[in-house]
Parts: structure tokens; C-alpha cells; sequence
């Protein structure tokens, strides 16, 4: 990872609204073609430091540079080489998939396949529906399938998987690392832990405005393992999570 | 590279305005404001209106009767009964009863010219009817004096009729202009105020803001989008009102096109009223009763359903400041009188002068989040 060049650097980053600092003076680099996370607790500034990273947000101090870009002068420019997937966001509800897909594409100044972004996320036969008859599963591919419109080099997801079941949980994982396997940077905030663990290359943990660890995940447990932690429960080789998974599974479960 | 930006904003643009103009057709309340209920007042209001309008009026003893507008007014088509018969005593009696509607005479001008004056005596006692006759003389007159003719020089000049000022009437000539200027307002408002109040509460503007697309295109394509629904529903009010009641459009297509543009501008100056409700209000329900604070006045003092001489006198300077009074009257004057633009241009300056006035304030309180 250390001989990836860095395509996002943020440097003391400080965010105050009149009374409240949510984040603190944070510093991390984000290496291209990698999977990062930030972990924390709600509250914690990581959507805060999202939307900053996404120049969706002024910051009050410190330097952010994406793909070389500062993120206060060339906001523009910015704009054009990344995907945005927002927590909860609408779209025009009576338009179809088809129809959306056109407006982000004029959006973008882009003409791309319409098939082909859906198929990319198994939606190629919801194409005219309306985006309001969609499940909650299916409306998070389809945001995911706008991040991709304009080709991006970078890729910004906020809490992607919250209110997902485990099945869909596990797809939109599958199509998450598809997307990093083919060049995309992907920078994920999340408060799942399993998330963090099985998809991110490296994660740093943040909490009330700081980050207080960052690392990859497994030298991250390695480490608490090495303070002496013991778990309390034994913990056995599979989980209820494995058996719904296996007593339910199938591709692209739709509710 | 900066016409390629514009390019790119103008293609942006237009994506919106496309989403937009989908999405209004689908939503049900927009089409049932715009068209169903403004639809719905005028076949009401035509029924009870009667077909086309017919005044009696009286040919003065003294008239000259060859000239082109008692021609005109003996036409079978032209909506005026013409009394021929009755002795003039009997005519002044039966003005002063309300039974005639006018009295017209006709002189030619003494100085050989080939000039006419045109005099008017109308009745407090049928106000409605002698006001319509007015007005259908002035179009009339208009016609003529503007109109190509092989007889040279010939001008008619119209006297102010001797007893003006009747009440409101209640032909489709005069519901129709109000109903679409009310459509319009109502539409401007309520429509602007919950698009972008939903847009912005479901994040949809922050999706957009992610995109290279500026603010200014985001507005100027969703006042596009809007401004297009509108006149189509506009065309469609004027048409029905045309071919099924028998609206007047005195100068056909001419007429048609400067209502036209006449519902534009309205149309424009209501959206920044709609901009400042989507601006104050917090959420989906405080916006009905920001909005009806700027259209319920409208509704009922600005002449959309009578005329605004029916107010008692110290109402109306209150009637004479809203935007809409202007414009239903305008519009009027346009379809009925066949006036051009500019001879509306003083409601025009006012409607213009509200706009200046709203977009300053839209431009302070709207809210992007």
C-alpha cells in the first residue's frame, strides 16, 4: 500500500459550528485504488469530514487535497472525478431509473450505457420503474450506480449499509470491492463493525471529533490482542448471522 | 475551455428541466390546480353566464346610419340587439328602466373629413350590460381605425360615454382572464414552494450540489420547467374557453400570443413568491398557510371572480396593490379591448416592479439546506 500514491491528504482539518467543534484537528492520507474507513460512533464527525472531503461543507481550518485538488479553490474540478452516495438521499420519486440515470448524466456532461450501469448493480430489470417503488436495498444499489456515472476516480459512500439486512449487506460488500478491484478509490463511513473489518484496507477509528487510531484491521486487533484483551464469551466458529445466510441465501435478494 | 463550460452548464440545465417537467406531469396536485380547477370555475361560471353576451341598444333618431360601425353593430354575429324601432322617447324611457342597455349616435365631423364621433349613453340602471357594450365598442372602434381600409382617412372618434362605471359581468370574458391569472399565481406559489422545499428536505439539492451543475442552473432549470407546464396549461384554459364558450380573442392569433406573454411575466413575478415560502417555511406543512397568505387575498380582491368596483371604497387601494389585479386586468384588456402590450404597460411596470421587489427578497431567505 505504501508505494500507492496518495490521492486524498487532509491536514488539521477543523470544523466548528458556533458552539460545537465537531471535528477536532484531524490529519490521514487516503492511498489510491484502496478501501478506507472511517469507524466511529454517531456523533463522532465522520459525515462531517465526509461532506468536506466531498466540498458538499466549508471547513473552518486545515488543508484538505483530493487527487491533488484543494479543496477550497478547485471545487469544480473536484466535483467532476467523484461519486457521492449520501445517507439517505432522495431523487425526483415519480421518475424512473432510466430517467434518473439521464439527469445525472447531463448532470455530468457524460452519455454513458444506461443498461450497463444497472446491470452493473443487478437492477438492469427495475429500469422503468419508478425510484419511490423501490426497496430500501435496491434504492442503495441504485445511489451507488449514480457514484458511478461520471466514471470517478474516487468514490465517497456514508454509511452505505445502514438499514440493509444481511443479505443485501453482503451484496452491496460484493459490489463495493468490484468497484475498488477496477481502480476506484473507495472511502466508506461506517458505525458497523463487520463492515470495517471485512471491507476496508484501512480504517481509522474516530470519536467525538478525533481520530484515535487508524490503521489496517487486522493490526488493529492484532494490537489490542497484544495489550492482553481477552473476549469474555467464547466465541464459536459460527454465528446466527452464518445461519441466516445459509438457510436464506441467494444473489440479490429483494425484499 | 469557457464555452465548453457553458455548454456544460447550459446541457446541465436542461437535464433538470427535463426531470423537472416529468416529474410535474406526474404529480397529481400540480395538474389538478393548474388545470382542473381553473377548468371547473369556467364551465360553472359560463353556464350561468349564458352562451354569448347580448346587450340592447338603441339607435339614436339623429344617427348616421350608413357608417361602418352601426354596419358593425347590425351584423348578425356582432352580440348587439340594434333598436331601430322605437321612438326616441320611448328609447330614453326604456334606458332609464334598464330595459336598453345604450344609446348610440353616430355624427359624421362637420369638417368633411370623413371622420365620425361616436357618443354613448349608457344607465345606472344596467350597468353590467352597458359597460360590455363599451367595451365591445371600443374593440370595435380599434378595429376599424387601425384595420386596412380602401375608404381613406377613415378615423372614428369614440366620446367618453355620458354614464360609465357599471358593475362586474359575468360572461366568460370576464372569468376566464381571472381564473388564469389565478391558476397562474396559484401555480407559481404553491407549486415553486413545495418543489424546492422537497427537494431540499430530501436531499435532493445536496446530491445535485455534488455535481458540476452551479446553483444558478438548478433554479433556472426547475423556473424553466415550471414556466412550461404552465403555459401549457394556460393554452389549454384559452383554447377550451375559445372553441366551447365562445371566449373572445379580438385579434385572434396576435391576441392569443401577448395573453401569452402576459401569463409568462404573471407567471415569473409568483415563482418568487413560491421561492420566498420554500425559503421561511421549516417543512411540508407550514407551507399552505404561507402560501394562502399570498394567493387567499388574491383569490378574492383582485377581480378574479367580479370586479373589483364591487369593493366599498376603502378597500381599494388594498385591491390595487396586489399583483394579480393587474394582471387579470391586462389580461382583459388584452382578450377584450384588443389592446397591445403596450398599451397595458402600466400594469405591466407594476407587476414588474412586485417582481423586482420578491426576487430581492427570495434572494435573502432562500434556503439551499
Amino acid at each position: 500500500m505504501n508505494n500507492s500514491k496518495k490521492i486524498i491528504t487532509v491536514k488539521d482539518l477543523v470544523k466548528k459550528y458556533d458552539k460545537l467543534t465537531a471535528v477536532k484537528g484531524i490529519s490521514f492520507e487516503v492511498y489510491e485504488g484502496e478501501i478506507f474507513g472511517l469507524l466511529g460512533p454517531n456523533g463522532a464527525g465522520k459525515t462531517t469530514t465526509l461532506e468536506i472531503m466531498e466540498t458538499l461543507r466549508d471547513k473552518t481550518s486545515g488543508e484538505v487535497l483530493i487527487d491533488g485538488f484543494n479543496v477550497d479553490k478547485h471545487q469544480q474540478d473536484i466535483k467532476k472525478i467523484i461519486g457521492v452516495q449520501l445517507q439517505a438521499a432522495g431523487y425526483y420519486p415519480n421518475l424512473t431509473l432510466n430517467e434518473l440515470l439521464s439527469l445525472f448524466s447531463g448532470l455530468y456532461n457524460r452519455k454513458i450505457d444506461k443498461m450497463e450501469m444497472l446491470g452493473m448493480v443487478g437492477l438492469k430489470d427495475k429500469a422503468k420503474a419508478k425510484h419511490k417503488e423501490l426497496s430500501g436495498g435496491q434504492k442503495q444499489r441504485f445511489s451507488i450506480a449514480t457514484t458511478l456515472i461520471n466514471d470517478p476516480k474516487i468514490i465517497f459512500l456514508d454509511e452505505p449499509t445502514t438499514g440493509l439486512d444481511p443479505q443485501a449487506r453482503r451484496n452491496l460488500w460484493d459490489l463495493i470491492r468490484e468497484i475498488r478491484d477496477k481502480g476506484t478509490t473507495v472511502v466508506i463511513t461506517t458505525h458497523y463493525m463487520d463492515e470495517a473489518e471485512q471491507l476496508c484496507n484501512r480504517v481509522g477509528v474516530m470519536e467525538k471529533g478525533e481520530i484515535i487510531a487508524m490503521d489496517t484491521p487486522d493490526k488493529l486487533i492484532d494490537n489490542l490482542i497484544a495489550s492482553g484483551f481477552e473476549r469474555k464469551k467464547e466465541v464459536k466458529k459460527a454465528n446466527l448471522e452464518d445461519v441466516f445466510l445459509a438457510l436464506t441465501g441467494q444473489e440479490w435478494k429483494d425484499e | 475551455m469557457d464555452n465548453q463550460k457553458k455548454n456544460n452548464q447550459f446541457q446541465a440545465t436542461m437535464a433538470i428541466t427535463k426531470a423537472s417537467l416529468s416529474s410535474i406531469f406526474r404529480s397529481p396536485s400540480a395538474v389538478v390546480f393548474s388545470l382542473l380547477f381553473p377548468l371547473i370555475f369556467i364551465v360553472v361560471f359560463g353556464f350561468i353566464g349564458g352562451g354569448g353576451i347580448s346587450v340592447d341598444v338603441g339607435l339614436d333618431k339623429k344617427s348616421d346610419t350608413t357608417n361602418a360601425i352601426i354596419q358593425a353593430l347590425k351584423g348578425e354575429n356582432s352580440g348587439v340587439r340594434l333598436n331601430t324601432t322605437d321612438s326616441q322617447e320611448d328609447m330614453m324611457t326604456n334606458l332609464k328602466k334598464g330595459s336598453l342597455d345604450a344609446i348610440i349616435n353616430v355624427q359624421q365631423i362637420a369638417d368633411k373629413t370623413g371622420k365620425y364621433k361616436v357618443m354613448v349613453q349608457l344607465s345606472s340602471a344596467s350597468p353590467k350590460n352597458g359597460q360590455v357594450f363599451n367595451s365591445m365598442l371600443q374593440g370595435l372602434v380599434n378595429r376599424i381605425n387601425f384595420s386596412d381600409n380602401n375608404i381613406p382617412d377613415l378615423k372614428v372618434q369614440m366620446d367618453r360615454p355620458q354614464i360609465i362605471e357599471g358593475r362586474a359581468y359575468k360572461s366568460i370574458d370576464f372569468i376566464l382572464p381571472g381564473q388564469l391569472g389565478f391558476s397562474l399565481l396559484a401555480s407559481g406559489v404553491f407549486g415553486t414552494a413545495f418543489v424546492f422545499l422537497s427537494l431540499r428536505q430530501t436531499l435532493v439539492l445536496k446530491r445535485f450540489f455534488a455535481t458540476p451543475i452551479k446553483r444558478s442552473g438548478i433554479v433556472i432549470g426547475e423556473a424553466i420547467s415550471r414556466t412550461l407546464f404552465a403555459l401549457a396549461g394556460s393554452v389549454v384554459i384559452i383554447l377550451i374557453g375559445k372553441f366551447a364558450f365562445g371566449f373572445t380573442l379580438i385579434n385572434g392569433m396576435v391576441t392569443f400570443i401577448n395573453m401569452l406573454i402576459l401569463c409568462t411575466l404573471g407567471l415569473i413575478i409568483f415563482m418568487g413568491f413560491g421561492f420566498v415560502v420554500s425559503g421561511l417555511a421549516k417543512n411540508e406543512s407550514s407551507v399552505p398557510p404561507l402560501a394562502n397568505l399570498i394567493t387567499m387575498p388574491q383569490f378574492l380582491l383582485s377581480g378574479t371572480f367580479f370586479s373589483i368596483s364591487n369593493f366599498p371604497g376603502w378597500l381599494q387601494p388594498v385591491c390595487k396593490v396586489l399583483p394579480l389585479t393587474y394582471l387579470n386586468d391586462a389580461l382583459r384588456k388584452v382578450a377584450f379591448e384588443g389592446q397591445n402590450l403596450w398599451e397595458v404597460h402600466t400594469q405591466i411596470f407594476i407587476i414588474l416592479a412586485w417582481g423586482i421587489g420578491v426576487y430581492a427578497l427570495a434572494i435573502k431567505v432562500f434556503k439551499w439546506e
